[in-house]
């Protein structure tokens, strides 16, 4: 070792040799890397696969994507952790298995606002609307922008076909079926969600518009598996 | 092996050797200075840009009104101010830095002017093209790498190029031995190619839109693989570079220590790597991950204080020259910091530390105490020593600069304990029950109430440094008026490598 470190020893020479250096400086990043990546692709016990979980539906797509564009994912985080008052918060804690068709995954780094990992039915539509609409008036210290925008702006039913073949390409299982009708599915969900935001006393004609699809993918947000243990009133953990 | 720099070699015969006549005995040739001016004045361009997003930001949180419409909400500025702080303001330094330092420690002008120029300009041309594209949403989502994929081409285009001239001019250096900056200097430029491919792996949906290739569990790793080791291989090896060259210039001392620079090299590129997974302790990745993730974090910390060990060791004899010199200053402070968030790094990746901050603002703080302190400090630092050297001319003011030192100095403590308090408060609040078993704050929106305070501080903190920029802008702008109109790259004369024994006559 002393004779590599001497300053006529083996390191010096290798600080005259770039391209060896250069090659021996990748090897050395390359390693964590693979180590840490491929059990991970090539093992499947490491996410194990939950049948229930399924991908999301045309109309969640779009919605999933504006949650993207407006960067929601820099207050809210979608990752519940196996404390006890996360559970109590927030619901049962997040499963490796429950995200395999999230492209890109969305777990979020930081809490600004809650974590929305388990939001899906725990707000009914209306509530959505009236929160992303001005966030003060479902919660008056909240410090959330308002987002009225997307009760006006359209949403974009036409590039469906090409986002859900790019997905597939990525691994999620659409079916040619689902993207012929892509555009036809996205606009029933919506028209369901929309009338039911009327019927909770809403506003009408929400159908096409961009908020319809993000409610349709934060009602999902969580629900496609059934907890298997919830915490009581009490704390204790009960199956 | 002939040189070939320009503008070329002059034959010149030593007095009283004869012999030599018409043989080549020097090499005379010229450093290209111009392209170091360039970055220099987009380093601290963007600098202000990117900062003042980042006050826009913050201002944004305490006060919700600041979200001005549908471009500018915090969600599409936030990303906005982080590449226009990393990629833009430390992107544009580390250029200025390498390519200052790289050309005189090899003794050779930079491969190619104008591979250099298509660096420049295409990098600057990214930039505009992430605060074009950013605030109209189109993005990745992946932190540090929401650029969407044609513009990760231009990256990875952009980043060939100044890595085929970097590496010739290697090739052509006079100088035999690499100098440990660019060791540094080269696990720079071959890791982020590696972490800039690896992360924006994706097939397009359209020309502004992609999805990743990985999802879940895989897609939450490679993303903080590339992620922490964004902060390791763009923020910190660089950086150690710039310090090994820029510190001993500054002070006129040599490094402290030759074996220490070799062990903590080698150490610090290969473990680094393996930090990625403690961003993600006690989520759904598999724990032999985050376990890896925490145990390599914390041994990282002996790599990362060997660096702040050369540094501040170099000062050894040297001490008494901080009180004149407001570049030395700026790297003390700065390697300190280092020294701090390279502890403090370590000390969160713990899991349980990382169960109560994980989420909150303390990652923030964290963040900032290295962002400002170290990238930031050292960046002006390196400024502050090239202003005189670039322009051939004394610094404006060297009154501004020290008040530039100060007020960057106090803003950075506002900032780093303002998040500090909030972090820790928001943490400690999330986890507590109460004597029935229920949550104290079931509320979420109890613990947002509680920190908003801090929020106001932070921003406080935050517009100081801003100002601090500010005030090096000017003393910038006033110095480039003072200077000669005619800047000619330096010229040098060097003995060629292969001239043996002088023959007598």
């Amino acid at each position: 070792m002393k004779r590599l470190l001497k300053s006529n020893g083996a390191h010096r020479k290798l600080e005259g040799w770039p391209l060896l250096f250069t090659i021996l400086t990748t090897l050395a990043i390359l390693v964590g890397g693979i180590v840490e990546y491929l059990p991970l692709a090539l093992v499947q016990s490491n996410v194990p696969r939950i049948s229930s979980v399924k991908p999301f539906t045309p109309l969640e797509v779009i919605g999933r994507d504006i949650y993207i564009a407006e960067g929601c994912n820099n207050c809210h985080s979608q990752m519940v952790r196996p404390f006890a008052d996360e559970l109590e918060r927030y619901g049962e804690y997040s499963k490796p298995g429950e995200t395999v068709y999230e492209h890109p995954f969305l777990w979020g780094s930081k809490r600004t606002g809650p974590d929305l990992a388990r939001v899906g039915g725990k707000y009914p539509h209306l509530w959505h609307v009236r929160h992303m609409e001005d966030p003060r008036s479902t919660s008056p210290q909240s410090i959330m922008p308002p987002y009225p925008w997307l009760l006006r702006k359209q949403t974009n039913f036409e590039d469906l076909p090409s986002r859900l073949r790019a997905l597939r390409r990525v691994g999620v299982p659409y079916t040619d079926e689902e993207i012929e009708n892509a555009e036809s599915l996205a606009r029933e969900q919506a028209a369901a969600i929309a009338a039911d935001i009327v019927a909770q006393a809403g506003p009408a004609g929400l159908e096409d518009k961009q908020i319809v699809a993000l409610i349709a993918y934060m009602q999902r947000l969580g629900t496609d598996i059934k907890p298997a243990v919830t915490a009581d009133a009490g704390g204790a953990l009960q199956p | 092996m002939e040189s070939t720099n320009k503008p070329g070699a002059i034959a010149l015969s030593i007095a009283g050797t004869g012999d030599l006549t018409g043989r080549r005995q020097v090499d005379v040739f010229s450093y290209d200075e111009q392209i170091v001016r360039m970055f220099v004045l987009a380093t601290v361009f963007w600098g202000f840009v990117g900062m003042l997003v980042g006050a826009v930001i913050a201002l944004q949180l305490p006060f919700w009104p600041a979200n001005m419409g549908e471009y500018l909400t915090f969600g599409r500025l936030r990303p906005l101010h982080t590449n226009a702080v990393i990629f833009a303001f430390a992107g544009n330094a580390i250029f200025a830095a390498i390519y200052y330092s790289t050309q005189r420690l090899c003794k050779a002008r930079m491969y190619s002017d104008l591979m250099s120029r298509v660096h420049f300009w295409g990098w600057q041309a990214i930039i505009v093209s992430a605060a074009i594209t950013l605030p109209l949403g189109v993005t990745t989502s992946k932190e540090y790498a929401e650029l969407e994929w044609p513009i990760d081409i231009a990256i990875a285009a952009v980043w060939i190029v100044m890595a085929v001239n970097f590496f010739m001019t290697l090739r052509q250096r006079r100088e035999q031995h690499m100098y440990v900056a660019l060791w540094f200097y080269i696990a720079t430029i071959v890791t982020v190619a590696v972490l800039h491919v690896g992360n924006s792996l994706a097939i397009p949906a359209g020309f502004l839109k992609s999805y990743p290739v990985y999802a879940g569990v895989q897609d939450a790793l490679v993303q903080w693989w590339y992620g922490h080791n964004a902060v390791a291989f763009f923020l910190t090896t660089p950086f150690l570079g710039l310090m090994y060259y820029f510190l001993p210039k500054a002070a006129e001392r040599p490094v402290f220590s030759y074996r220490l620079s070799i062990v903590h090299f080698w150490s610090l590129v290969f473990i680094y790597i393996w930090a990625g997974p403690h961003h993600l302790h006690y989520t759904a990745l598999p724990e032999w991950a985050s376990t890896l993730g925490m145990v390599f974090s914390v041994m990282l910390w002996m790599p990362s204080w060997g660096g702040m060990i050369n540094g501040l060791f170099t000062l050894r004899g040297a001490w008494h020259k901080l009180r004149e010199s407001v570049v030395l200053k700026m790297f003390v402070v700065g390697i300190t910091f280092y020294g701090m968030s390279t502890f403090e790094g370590p000390m969160l990746s713990v899991k349980s530390v990382n169960a109560l901050s994980h989420y909150t603002d303390w990652t923030i703080g964290h963040v900032h105490a290295g962002a400002l302190g170290w990238n930031g400090f050292m960046t002006f630092g390196m400024i502050y020593w090239l202003l005189p050297r670039l322009w051939r001319t004394e610094l404006w003011s060297s009154k501004l600069a020290n008040a530039h030192f100060w007020i960057g100095t106090v803003g950075i403590l506002l900032y780093v304990f303002s998040m500090y308090t909030s972090g820790i408060t928001q943490g400690l609040m999330w986890r507590a029950f109460d004597e029935t078993g229920r949550l104290m704050y079931p509320d979420f929106i109890e613990t947002v109430v509680q920190i908003v305070p801090m929020y106001w501080v932070r921003l406080i903190g935050g517009s100081l440094y801003l100002v601090g920029t500010v005030l090096l802008s000017i003393n910038m702008f006033m110095t480039i008026r003072k200077a000669p109109k005619n800047l000619p790259d330096p010229a040098i004369a060097v003995p060629r490598k292969d001239v043996g024994e002088l023959q007598p006559a």
